[in-house]
């Protein structure tokens, strides 16, 4: 879907307190380029911090960050940010723009394309989730089905080196989920990086290289989807297993 | 009977009124218009300025706009109006060489409405979900190129009728700057009619006055109204069914 020429992200040793609260406890991970690495865990373990950190919405506290080996804590977030694309639970679309603005107005203001070809690049985009004939709508009037579709385009056109999916699917409707999920698991397939957080453990155990457990800022337990699943080490991820299988 | 003739005689005396109206239309409604439409660009650029220092990570920013607004919004429209009209007025005089009191009335206004404008602007940008900041940083926008273009738009919208009312605000307080002398050509609606009243002691033209800035006035408080319902309820639009499912999940 995506030309991929890198995307190795690293995390190490991740840190970040709220005042006493120590969301991240340490956090190491390693996603190699072209792989598709699942985070799982109870709410409030952390999951969906440790993207924000990754991609320094939130800057952490301690520990470093790479991007094909290279240390990205010192670029400007900004810059790094272009380089990582994010899905959120709840589109955040822009409700006042239109479906193609939507996704063409990075292409526009950051990638400095002249608007004809941002709308262009935007559209091309569009039609690969499906959504082209939608250009002209406004968000509100989408499904959210289409709604998150639209937001994995305009994050897509930006080209991004790895993609971030935080509960991408939690806020829709059951008939609405597969659509969503279908289209990652695609992106997947093509060999973009990917770091999924999700409650979706079908997708979980069928795309994803590897599963992060993740429980009180800390990784559990990480492994091969079949290692978690099948042979879980800890009583930790047994319990949780248990509670949403 | 008597008292009943008195009463229309003194408030709907129709030839007092016909004397004064084309002068009110050609004179007094340009200069109200001109007193508030300029007030309010000017004060919804101010009011802009200080709902992004009130909401600014920036400490000073914050008091700054916090300490303007208190003061401006908390002193009444007629003595900010002296007081920078009168007080000022030397100064802006020796500077220009101008003595119309319409620069120093609309700074007065200017700076009166950008308090109020600055409140509205504040409550609308700070209404938009924190995950349309989000969002738009996660594109890798700046902060200040994702407000801009993505915040307080939204916010904005969202304040329209608070800014129409606003604007009907001004065009009732801009009578106010006949306390700093005005030229006969440089009256408006309100000191046309409170000059006829004063030389014919017949209260019709004030009547007349009145009526003009209702004219103004309740087509925008209609509008208010209107803009309201739009923003709550959404332009009126044909669904289509998903391509995918049902159109049930319309999310947030």
């Amino acid at each position: 879907m995506t030309e991929m020429t890198s995307g190795t992200l690293t995390g190490r040793n991740l840190h970040l307190s709220f005042g006493h609260n120590h969301v991240l406890r340490g956090i190491d991970l390693h996603v190699p380029q072209g792989t598709t690495a699942s985070v799982i865990g109870p709410s409030g373990s952390g999951k969906s911090t440790l993207l924000r950190v990754m991609n320094r919405l939130i800057e952490p506290d301690q520990g470093d960050i790479l991007l094909d080996g290279r240390s990205v804590l010192a670029d400007n977030p900004d810059e790094l940010r272009r380089r990582i694309g994010m899905v959120f639970q709840q589109f955040n679309l822009f409700p006042h723009k239109t479906v193609v603005e939507n996704v063409s107005l990075a292409l526009h203001k950051l990638r400095r394309m002249p608007k004809d070809q941002a709308r262009a690049e935007a559209l091309e985009q569009l039609d690969l989730v499906g959504l082209r004939h939608k250009a002209q709508a406004r968000p509100a009037d989408l499904s959210g089905g289409q709604m998150q579709r639209v937001a994995i385009a305009r994050a897509l056109a930006m080209k991004p080196e790895v993609m971030f999916f935080d509960e991408a699917t939690s806020a829709l409707d059951p008939e609405l989920v597969k659509g969503v999920l279908a289209l990652m698991a695609d992106l997947a397939q093509s060999g973009m990086t990917m770091v999924v957080v999700t409650h979706e453990m079908g997708f979980c155990r069928n795309v994803s290289d590897t599963v992060m457990f993740m429980d009180a800022g800390v990784v559990v337990e990480t492994g091969s989807p079949d290692q978690l699943f099948t042979a879980p080490q800890t009583d930790r991820l047994k319990r949780f297993l248990s509670d949403v299988l | 009977m008597d008292a009943f003739q008195q009463f229309l005689k003194t408030f709907f005396d129709w030839r007092a009124m016909g004397e004064v109206i084309p002068q009110m239309l050609t004179v007094g409604l340009p200069n109200t218009l001109l007193l508030a439409i300029i007030s309010g660009v000017l004060g919804c650029i101010l009011g802009l300025v200080l709902a992004v220092m009130g909401i600014s990570r920036n400490g000073v920013a914050r008091w700054i706009a916090r300490v303007y607004t208190d003061i401006l919004r908390g002193l009444p429209a007629i003595l900010v109006i002296l007081v920078i009209g009168i007080g000022l007025g030397p100064t802006f005089r020796m500077l220009t060489g101008s003595t119309s009191p319409f620069p120093l009335g609309i700074l007065a206004l200017t700076l009166m409405a950008g308090a109020y404008i600055g409140e509205i602007f504040r409550s609308g940008i700070q209404s938009v979900h924190t995950g349309q900041l989000e969002a738009a940083r996660a594109l890798g926008f700046s902060y200040g190129s994702a407000m801009f273009l993505v915040v307080i738009p939204q916010g904005i919208r969202r304040v329209l009728p608070a800014l129409v009312n606003q604007l009907i605000s001004l065009i009732k307080d801009s009578s106010l700057i006949y306390v700093l002398g005005l030229l006969a050509s440089q009256r408006e609606i309100f000191r046309i009619g409170n000059d006829a009243m004063s030389n014919s002691g017949n209260l019709s033209p004030l009547v007349a006055a009145g009526v003009l800035y209702l004219i103004l006035t309740i087509p925008l408080t209609h509008l208010v109204n209107f803009i309201d319902n739009r923003l709550r309820i959404g332009k009126p639009v044909k669904k289509e069914p998903d391509d995918v499912a049902a159109v049930v999940g319309k999310g947030v």
